[in-house]
């Protein structure tokens, strides 16, 4: 250990009681940026999962409504191909009705492969009763739709389209996703069976493509489009069509980032201050070591140290309190037993609040640092 | 024997309104070896000339030579070697660091040379602890010291670089007349043992008479030069 450094955890050592009011005192800042930054993060996430999480982020559609697409097999492997695209399915759809009683109920008839019931619209994890579809006479339906024709798993539901064609299907699942569009209107069958019920033959309506990173929905999207190269294909993201919701959510981040910029600035400011104190303090024994021969650098380090050592300390107690906050606050913080938002672990929030926090401190530490180089042995000595 | 410290024509200067020449013209030089006291009244200089010559403050004009080094034109990182290599002080107050038990505060001065402590420098500083006969407290925090072991102590933290200049202001200042006599007995066997050059700032005449050299400062200017 450099000389520095041991005078400087000495000089924090043997003043402990001061050291642990100013940790204490940074460390609850850190605890409150990292609380604000992971809770406004996880509100975000959990907004944006509800909202396109369990939904195709890119939709490759024909141009002219009411067109399907033939050449599908190739957009598939164009789309797949791309990096940064997590599933790739297809899907064929159209409007049709189920009947109650005399009754007849608009609904839409969403064929769906394996991917895209599985992977894109998650909707194996979101079945609440039954099981996936298994035959090609499977149907699954949303819990509202199931109350609104009060038919449950095994129960018989015939689907009629405008021009006449008419299939029994037998509901295999229900499932919950959380949007009432889907819930209340979606009825959905294998891939096959919708076609045939359409008339579509080979054809699809939509390519339906899941990325990884939402917010980069609209670069691959346009990719995708100068790949395929097709005016007949229209190519639409998530981003497009939410604008609403984007901008709120960049504001969301926009304004967590300017709280978070804010306090760490108070927590530079705050180490600045109690390090130029300690210079104060520790006056009598810088002019001391500069008397017997410590120079100007080292006498500064020692200062720079103290900063991050206070920083290091502030900054891992910090983040504890804050992740310890997020959780609680998530366990405790319910409505109808559900939490308010899902505890979510943002390692990289986390990391850029240490480094950021730690590196604060350092510069912080430069203040008196500098302060301290202006010291000569012959003040302390005149002061006796 | 060669001079290890040379005075030429220092002056000093007080920079304020109005400004105060403290020092006028000084020219001295102190042998190797040598055992000198520098007397005065109270706000003669003799204090601003000690610390010229150990480097802690800068004269206005002139020079100061200490082991052969022009100090005039050093950088303070240069002079701070300077120091903590050739000179040792000893002040009125004991200046050691609080945080820190005797033993670190001795060896804090050869660490700061950026030097590991080895076994050869523990056991000079054991030796000195018992030249001074504080090895029993060597151990203990400078606050749990009594004001005779503390002033000790800093006279340890002097010697432990072997310097070849012990320069002391009012060294004894705060203490009793045993203490008093029993510091400089070890300072004289200090300097016979090791040939260690004493320069002493004291205002007491019968201090200065146990010493082989007196300078006498009065106004800022060197007065008398009494040497047995």
């Amino acid at each position: 250990m450099s000389l520095p450094l041991r005078i400087a955890v000495r000089f924090l050592v043997s003043g402990k009681a001061q050291t642990l009011l100013i940790v204490g005192g940074i460390a609850v800042a850190i605890s409150v940026q990292v609380f604000v930054g992971l809770l406004l993060d996880s509100l975000q996430q959990g907004l944006i999962a509800q909202t396109v999480g369990n939904s195709p982020q890119i939709r490759i559609t024909s141009a002219d409504e009411n067109v399907t697409i033939g050449r599908w097999n190739e957009v598939l492997s164009v789309a797949r191909g791309r990096p940064g695209v997590s599933a790739v399915g297809v899907s064929a759809s159209a409007n049709a009705f189920v009947r109650k009683g005399n009754d007849s109920v608009p609904v839409l008839v969403r064929g769906l492969d394996d991917t895209a019931i599985a992977r894109i619209y998650g909707l194996s994890s979101n079945l609440y009763e039954g099981r996936l579809i298994s035959g090609a006479g499977d149907a699954l339906i949303g819990r509202d739709l199931a109350k609104k024709l009060d038919i449950s798993v095994g129960d018989r539901l015939q689907v009629r389209t405008p021009e006449g064609a008419a299939v029994d299907y037998v509901v295999s699942g229900l499932f919950d996703l959380g949007v009432a569009a889907i819930d209340g209107g979606w009825v959905v069958t294998p891939l096959r069976t919708a076609q045939s019920l359409f008339g579509f033959g080979n054809r699809v309506t939509s390519v339906e493509v899941k990325v990884e990173d939402i917010f980069t929905a609209d670069v691959l999207a346009s990719e995708i489009a100068s790949l395929l190269a097709d005016d007949g294909l229209d190519v639409s993201n998530w981003k497009d069509e939410n604008e609403s919701l984007l901008s709120a959510i960049q504001s969301q981040s926009i304004s967590s980032n300017m709280i978070q910029s804010v306090i760490i600035i108070s927590v530079a400011i705050a180490i600045a201050s109690i390090l130029s104190i300690s210079v104060l303090q520790k006056r009598r024994q810088v002019g001391i070591l500069k008397a017997m021969g410590i120079k100007d650098r080292a006498a500064s380090l020692i200062f720079v140290y103290q900063g991050l050592l206070i920083g290091l300390l502030a900054a891992v107690l910090g983040l504890t309190l804050g992740v310890a906050l997020l959780y609680g606050f998530t366990t405790f913080a319910t409505t109808g037993g559900e939490s308010v938002v899902a505890f979510r672990f943002d390692t990289a929030l986390i990391l850029r609040s240490f480094v950021v926090a730690v590196a604060a401190s350092g510069l912080a530490g430069l203040v008196p640092a500098r302060r301290s180089l202006q010291l000569t042995p012959i003040e302390v000595i005149r002061e006796g | 024997m060669g001079n290890v410290i040379e005075l030429r024509n220092v002056n000093k200067v007080y920079r304020g309104t109005p400004d105060v020449q403290v020092l006028f013209d000084i020219t001295l030089a102190f042998p190797d070896r040598s055992f000198n006291s520098i007397v005065g009244e109270s706000g003669s200089g003799k204090s601003t000339l000690l610390n010229l010559i150990g480097s802690l403050d800068r004269p206005t004009s002139g020079d100061v030579i200490i082991d052969g080094i022009s100090t005039a034109s050093l950088s303070s990182d240069r002079l701070a070697e300077v120091r903590n290599r050739t000179l040792g002080f000893v002040f009125q107050a004991h200046y050691l660091l609080p945080e820190f038990t005797a033993m670190e505060n001795v060896l804090m001065s050869y660490v700061i040379g950026t030097r590991k402590p080895d076994r050869a420098v523990m056991d000079w500083a054991d030796e000195l602890f018992e030249l001074l006969g504080i090895s029993r407290v060597k151990n203990n925090r400078s606050t749990r010291m009594s004001g005779g072991q503390q002033q000790r102590t800093a006279i340890v933290r002097a010697l432990i670089n072997k310097p070849r200049v012990v320069l002391a202001d009012e060294p004894t200042g705060n203490l009793d007349s045993e203490n008093t006599a029993n510091i400089y007995k070890r300072f004289r066997e200090i300097n016979e043992r090791y040939g260690t050059t004493f320069i002493i700032v004291t205002h007491d005449r019968r201090i200065a008479e146990q010493t082989d050299r007196i300078v006498e400062v009065r106004d800022g200017r060197v007065l008398l030069d009494i040497s047995k």
